[in-house]
């Protein structure tokens, strides 16, 4: 099966399997390992990509399934709202094994393009779907106040 | 990760045999610094195979290499999963090189028993939270014999005395002739300099870099942009892509197959029988995932574990009857407990654990023609080594590993039988292709495929004498033994006591005059394993939830009880004192909230929290603070310190209150992460850490940070509910018993 899908602003026909999740496409199609799969039922959130801005696991996304809408990966990121959760993380050092991280990261940056001071409750619900086995989860919350306060212009 | 290995540790000799050289842990923690300095020797240049794949650089020493533009390249010997060892290894060195840290890189060393091995084990590994203790002294070495060899280079080049030459941040210096350089231009000819047979160490109070609180992880910029690759991300020309259909109960084989419609999968290039199972090769992951599903597998289970884990509990809850094999006897326990005034009695279970680390396991391997080469986030780097070359009938020095980061382990990539590199042996071996293969496991793989931490049941005895103080105390431990079988059993296993049964138990550090703990050795048919801070994941459990019901029973406050008891063990005391004081134990809570403390040592770290508890959704535990308290000697770099007790006690708790995998006549209940729960972020307590200042050697934080936390909630409900929970996990206990 041919399919046309625009990743990372960039269009992409491939072959593929009907029925292949985004993630393997992404991954072994087209090289783009960032995304990471943790799971393949939807589970932990390591596979998290945008479609259209929007938050989803694509371990479970068929890749016919995208249509047209816009695939961004962490690969593919940019904007203020990426910088500033990149330059959190940094600052936080919120990573230990990494492995989750991209997810954590797609995450958080779908949540501040809608909620750009979410609280604790905003950011444990957004973020309860990303597994991270080594617990860097208080580090998460501070990296996610730290990029809203740089938002907000209020550090940095 | 592996136990604590205060005795002799195996070392591969040929194939998968191994030979056990006799290294002693207390007398290398004794020895100090002299160490590196003997062990540095003779390993000044890399042998060409690791020069050539490096990149440009020269290498002064095993650990060392300098670029011509002032890079500073730290090889690691450990491998790094998340626990900070390459930031704190690069630290030791780049500490006594004198180097600019933003010059310094990183990067895994090949694998080699000589050069390379851990010297606690005698073979090169990660594990029992080893990696500084065992690499402080040689790091330092390190840094230090080739900062006096680009001295040495700097003087013969201007022609001035060496003693004149000062070095900081990276830039050599001759005050008298004002002369200056970087590293860069001075390493060539460094690296041709004899190293000297000793060189000074910096005193403490020199230190620029070990402790600093702003020197960030090498690893956190990649790690935060999806740069970073893992095992899974690994790829090279022509690679097939594995999975294996493996048995569904331990010690299955396959006794017949039928792969017609596995190989019409589109991608589906071959379908082979290995002894782990049935292989299906492929062009990519999901074309393999589908052949597996399509696979249609006969097994023969004559052989395979057919008990569940009700049974298997059962059968060692009845020998919490008889005495067991002794492992410490001080006093006369059995004499104090039937003069005791009161006597208290509990009884415990823990379940089978698995570690799910967030990156599954996999494995790349290419076959040449008398060589091979490999690549995983390998723990047991000599022992992946010695496996894949006994099965592709090399010598180990044909196979080269290359150790990649890892996403996690807790102890799951540390198989003494090198499971996930014999499988991908295996599988390459079978399929017999040019073709380079990467073995990937599915999480559902990950959590049926086995090397659990074992099931357990303790027993705990305590006497009271008339005024309430504790005379007697008397532990008894049923399990399997982990080391058993491997090459690690005559290093952990002595007079059959397997140590990572019993650590935490045999080293209760409460001054009670009459103490006993036995242990009976029960096997099961499943593949065990060390899981984060090893046996201290039960033992600490019991021990100190069972301090707190004694404490209970006399009417003392729980801190003041250890107080009393931890008179004679300062460190122990120390991180008690802290972490009670900056929780402001005694104090107020707000309604609805207790308190609840644990202290406990594993890997010579010392460890105490202090918890705040209400009842949350579901009436489980909700945990709204951890104030932590660590002593792990010189802290090398803090803030990593801090990350790892919030680590260990996130993974910690996951476990405690949702975690088992339970087998139900053998075969694994759980399959992925909707019933093998791991903690998510909105049951994450807050966590304060205060880490001791210590001049002590530095010692291990991967795994102690585990130990207190499940003993410490318990404590807490147990103060809010009147409820002991003996049963692990809380969400099993708590249901049980409504
Ligand atoms: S891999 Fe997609 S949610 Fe886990
Ligand atoms: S950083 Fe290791 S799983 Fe999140």
């Amino acid at each position: 099966m041919k399919v046309t899908i625009d990743v990372n602003g960039e269009t992409r026909e491939l072959e593929a399997e009907a029925g292949t999740p985004l993630l393997w496409v992404l991954r072994e199609s087209l090289g783009l390992t960032g995304t990471k799969f943790g799971c393949g039922v939807a589970q932990c959130g390591a596979c998290t990509v945008h479609l259209d801005g929007r938050p989803v696991r694509s371990c479970v996304m068929p890749v016919e399934s995208v249509g047209d809408r816009r695939v961004t990966t962490i690969e593919g990121l940019s904007g203020d709202v990426a910088d500033a959760v990149r330059t959190s993380w940094e600052e936080i050092q919120v990573p230990q094994c990494g492995y989750c991280q991209s997810g954590q990261v797609m995450t958080t940056i779908a949540l501040l393009s809608r909620d750009r001071s979410p609280d604790d409750d905003a950011i444990d619900g957004a973020l309860a779907g990303n597994i991270c086995r080594c617990a860097t989860y208080p580090r998460i919350r501070r990296a996610v106040h730290g990029a809203a306060g740089r938002l907000k212009g209020g550090r940095g | 990760m592996i136990g604590r290995v205060q005795l002799p540790s195996p070392r591969p000799a040929s194939g998968s045999v191994l030979r056990i050289p006799s290294l002693d842990r207390r007398q290398i923690l004794k020895s100090g610094l002299a160490l590196g300095a003997g062990l540095v020797m003779g390993l000044r240049l890399a042998p060409r195979a690791a020069a050539a794949e490096a990149a440009a650089g020269e290498g002064l020493n095993a650990f060392v290499r300098i670029a011509p533009d002032g890079t500073v390249t730290v090889l690691s010997k450990h491998i790094e999963f998340g626990q900070g060892t390459y930031t704190g290894l690069a630290t030791v060195l780049a500490e006594e090189l004198d180097a600019d840290w933003s010059a310094v890189r990183v990067e895994a060393a090949p694998a080699d028993a000589q050069r390379y091995a851990n010297l606690f084990f005698g073979i090169q590994g990660t594990g029992g939270s080893t990696a500084m203790a065992n690499s402080w002294g040689q790091m330092r070495t390190a840094g230090a014999t080739a900062r006096a060899m680009l001295v040495a280079a700097a003087a013969a080049e201007w022609e001035v005395d060496a003693s004149e030459i000062t070095v900081a941040a990276g830039i050599v210096r001759h005050a008298g002739s004002g002369r200056e350089a970087g590293f860069g231009p001075l390493a060539e000819r460094a690296a041709g300099i004899e190293p000297p047979a000793e060189v000074a160490l910096k005193d403490p109070s020199e230190f620029t870099l070990i402790g600093r609180e702003d020197l960030p992880r090498v690893d956190v910029p990649a790690k935060s942009r999806g740069e970073a690759s893992f095992t899974f991300d690994f790829s090279v020309p022509e690679m097939l892509t594995a999975v294996v259909a493996h048995p569904p109960r331990f010690g299955a084989k396959v006794a017949s197959f039928d792969d017609a419609a596995a190989r019409k999968v589109p991608g589906v290039v071959q379908v082979v029988a290995v002894p782990q199972g049935v292989a299906v090769l492929a062009e990519g992951f999901w074309a393999a995932r589908q052949g597996r599903e399509a696979l249609s597998v006969e097994w023969d289970e004559s052989g395979a574990e057919t008990r569940g884990s009700a049974e298997i509990l059962a059968g060692f809850r009845q020998k919490t009857r008889q005495p067991g094999a002794e492992v410490r006897k001080d006093g006369d326990p059995e004499g104090a407990l039937a003069g005791a005034a009161k006597v208290l009695e509990a009884e415990y279970e823990f379940p089978f654990l698995a570690h799910a680390p967030m990156e599954p396991l996999g494995c790349v391997v290419r076959v040449g023609d008398g060589e091979a080469e490999a690549w995983a986030g390998s723990q047991l780097q000599t022992v992946d080594q010695g496996t894949i070359a006994a099965i592709l009938g090399l010598d180990p020095s044909k196979v080269r590993l290359h150790t990649l980061l890892a996403g996690g382990s807790f102890g799951r990539r540390a198989t003494p039988t090198a499971d996930i590199a014999a499988e991908a042996a295996a599988v390459a071996k079978a399929a017999g292709t040019a073709r380079p293969v990467k073995l990937v496991w599915t999480r559902e793989d990950d959590i049926r495929g086995g090397y659990y931490r074992p099931p357990y049941v303790h027993r705990l005895r305590a006497g009271l004498d008339a005024e309430g103080r504790l005379v007697a105390w008397h532990q008894r431990i049923v399990g399997p033994s982990i080391v058993t079988g491997t090459p690690f059993e005559a290093a952990l296993v002595q007079n059959g006591i397997d140590s990572t049964s019993v650590e935490g138990a045999s080293t209760l550090p409460y001054a009670i005059a009459n103490l006993g703990v036995d242990l009976h050795t029960e096997p099961v048919g499943v593949p065990l394993l060390w899981w984060r801070s090893v046996g201290h994941t039960h033992t600490a459990y019991s021990t100190e939830t069972f301090l707190d019901d004694i404490a209970r029973e006399a009417g003392q406050d729980p801190v003041e009880l250890r107080r009393a008891l931890l008179a004679e063990h300062p460190r122990h005391l120390g991180v008690l004192e802290l972490a009670a004081g900056k929780a402001g134990w005694g104090s107020p809570l707000p309604e609805g909230r207790t308190r609840g403390v644990a202290v406990h040592e594993s890997f010579s770290s010392f460890v105490a929290q202090v918890v705040e508890v209400s009842v949350g959704k579901g009436g489980m535990p909700k945990v709204h603070r951890v104030v932590c308290a660590v002593d792990c000697g010189i802290a090398i770099n803090p803030d990593n310190i801090r990350a790892q007790m919030e680590g260990g006690i996130g993974f910690g708790l996951g476990a405690a209150l949702h975690d088992e995998i339970l087998l139900e006549e053998g075969r694994v209940r759980e399959s992925n992460f909707h019933d093998y729960r791991s903690l998510r972020i909105h049951e994450m307590p807050e966590v304060e850490v205060h880490i001791v200042a210590s001049a002590e050697p530095p010692t291990g934080v991967g795994e102690p940070g585990v130990p207190p936390i499940a003993p410490a909630v318990a404590n807490a409900w147990a103060t809010l509910t009147g409820e002991s929970v003996r049963r692990l996990p809380f969400r099993r206990a708590l249901q049980e018993r409504s």
